[in-house]
């Protein structure tokens, strides 16, 4: 058959799209994904805003909910990885990868599918929940601008953590394997200051939570946003944005080629 | 497609492959401790079907993983459709088609949707893959389950969508890894149907399989592949010819199987067996040694044995690899 062999970059824009399109139909054959998609986050408004909420001091006083949205935001962005290190490892099981590595495809440009179809399902979550997070009371207070940074810092997270979801899942190497490495984002997200500020933690486990990267991101948010957030801190809670920032490159420079080469090589 | 372009990739095809569509000498693998290929030579003409034939672990995957450029060799070189596994990857998976003992397709789409996606990174052209995958969904009888999530479909549907999306870009060299592995005898008949016409429109098929009868009946060469290597190969028949012919006799008493046996085994020089429950006593003859229907039925007479049945066959592949396996593990030990 007549298969005309272009040049690297055209080949890998044509398999970014490909790979985006096969996520993307994904959801439109199961619309029920995209409903659980933004379902927790909304549960997780109600369990703590409403909640845990009803108990909760906020830094400075003010509304806990309005404490909590972005530190929500940033759970969801980091949840966002479960999905893709699933599938991917699903992909690697059953023999899907193997196919698709003995075709003519751009290795770079078919994760880079990934993520990007990824970030369009970001975005569609991100909108239901900001109605949400504004019916519950959380306001943006420092104007669009800012609120434009935080929602990009966002997107650049899960982004990057797509990135990370590849490389677990191709890891893992089954779907089983990769729903057990699920459970562990679980601390990861909890031990931040997305739920409670950190200043009332043990000293070690606060060292832990203001260095985590999440914390910069939910600190970056509220930052941005104008909402309530813990003043001082290590140097990434005093300048969360460039934190952020920092994170973010770090994160892709070490897990981008990795994830690249881990499809690359897989099963050899 | 158009005619003209078909022809033309045909020609291509042809003038690439003149001699050997696969052609493998000395692959040596090893995956930490487990030498998975060592040594495998394999030659495969364009336009037939090979069959390679081995137990779990004889590297037969390993085999198919190298050529299918998954894998990278430690040693030795292959060439596919006359393009070098690693240094000319690109060029060999535009040339190949790889259907494996997973139905490797996305279940969370339709059928429909596998195939244009596909067809879409083999670079076919959106309208060209859309009207590829209408092509194979009617040939290969699927065009009603065309738009269902391939979640619903049986093990056998899904099992020859896989087929399907491995041959989207028609390709002249086609690699099935045990193509009908765990597929009831009607999926089966129906995937064989599919692969020989596909070797009768000259398509290379390399085959692996653990069914002997598969490699039997599809296959025009098989290669008996056991500790990543080759342990022999030709024609089946001539395989068949080299083990030898089947005795098989039925008693019409128990008592008299342990004589009769020895009668058996003094005259074919191979080593009985005995199943006392059926009366039967099977025993493959030393090859080339000839046995005669009458000579048989004489000397067990003579002996005093009462035979119900009495019948020369040829022997079946099975035969054929536990003899050449047998040799394999002697040599071995």
């Amino acid at each position: 058959m007549a298969t005309t062999m272009p040049g690297a970059l055209p080949r890998a824009v044509s398999d970014t799209r490909g790979s985006m399109l096969r996520v993307l139909l994904a959801y439109r054959r199961s619309p029920g994904l995209m409903v659980a998609s933004f379902a927790v986050p909304v549960v997780m408004v109600v369990v703590f805003g409403y909640v845990f909420g009803s108990a909760m001091q906020v830094p400075g006083g003010g509304n806990y909910r309005e404490f909590l949205m972005p530190g929500l935001f940033v759970l969801v962005a980091v949840n966002g990885l479960i999905p893709t290190m699933v599938g991917t490892a699903r992909d690697a099981g059953r023999g899907i990868t193997d196919r698709l590595r003995s075709m003519p495809v751009s290795r770079t440009g078919l994760l880079l599918g990934l993520a990007v179809a990824d970030l369009l399902v970001a975005v569609c979550v991100l909108v239901p929940l900001t109605a949400v997070g504004l019916a519950a009371g959380w306001r943006i207070r420092d104007g669009f601008a800012h609120a434009a940074v935080a929602f990009a810092l966002l997107l650049l997270f899960r982004f990057t953590m797509t990135w990370v979801g590849m490389c677990l899942g191709l890891l893992a190497g089954s779907e089983e394997t990769a729903g057990q490495l699920a459970v562990l984002t679980f601390p990861l997200g909890m031990v931040t200051n997305a739920f409670v500020p950190t200043g009332g933690m043990p000293g070690w486990l606060r060292a832990v939570a203001d260095c985590n990267p999440i914390s910069a991101v939910v600190a970056a948010c509220r930052e941005q946003f104008g909402n309530p957030s813990a003043p001082g801190g290590p140097w990434p809670m005093q300048h969360p944005v460039a934190a952020t920032l920092l994170w973010a490159v770090a994160l892709l420079v070490v897990f981008v080629p990795l994830a690249v080469r881990k499809f690359s090589s897989h099963g050899r | 497609m158009t005619a003209a372009s078909t022809d033309a990739t045909r020609t291509a095809g042809t003038a690439r492959t003149e001699q050997a569509a696969i052609e493998v000498k000395g692959l040596h693998k090893r995956f930490g401790k487990t030498e998975a290929l060592r040594g495998l030579d394999l030659t495969v003409p364009a336009g037939t079907v090979c069959g390679l034939l081995g137990p779990n672990g004889a590297g037969k995957t390993t085999a198919v993983r190298v050529l299918a450029t998954l894998v990278a060799p430690d040693q030795g070189t292959a060439r596919v459709a006359g393009f070098d596994v690693v240094r000319e990857a690109d060029q060999v998976r535009r040339s190949i088609g790889l259907a494996g003992q997973h139905a490797a397709v996305d279940e969370g789409i339709t059928g429909r949707d596998n195939l244009r996606l596909f067809g879409r990174f083999h670079r076919l052209g959106a309208r060209r893959a859309r009207q590829r995958a209408d092509e194979l969904l009617e040939r290969f009888d699927l065009t009603e389950a065309a738009d269902r999530l391939v979640r619903t479909y049986s093990g056998g549907m899904r099992r020859r969508l896989d087929l399907m999306a491995s041959l989207v870009t028609q390709p002249p060299v086609l690699f099935l890894d045990e193509p009908t592995t765990g597929l009831d005898p009607r999926s089966r008949q129906e995937i064989w149907a599919s692969i020989r016409e596909l070797a009768s429109a000259g398509t290379t098929v390399l085959l692996t399989t653990q069914y002997l009868d598969e490699a039997d009946q599809l296959a025009d060469a098989v290669a008996v592949v056991d500790h990543g290597m080759v342990i022999a190969h030709g024609p089946p028949e001539q395989l068949k010819a080299a083990v030898g012919t089947r005795i098989e006799v039925t008693l019409a008493e128990a008592g008299q199987l342990v004589p009769a046996a020895e009668l058996l085994a003094a005259l074919a020089g191979g080593e009985p067996g005995t199943d006392p429950d059926r009366r039967t006593i099977t025993v493959v003859a030393r090859g080339g040694l000839p046995v005669e229907l009458l000579r048989l039925v004489r000397e067990l007479d003579a002996a005093g044995v009462a035979a119900q049945d009495v019948a020369l066959r040829s022997p079946s592949l099975d035969d054929v690899f536990l003899a050449l396996t047998a040799n394999s593990i002697e040599r071995a030990a």
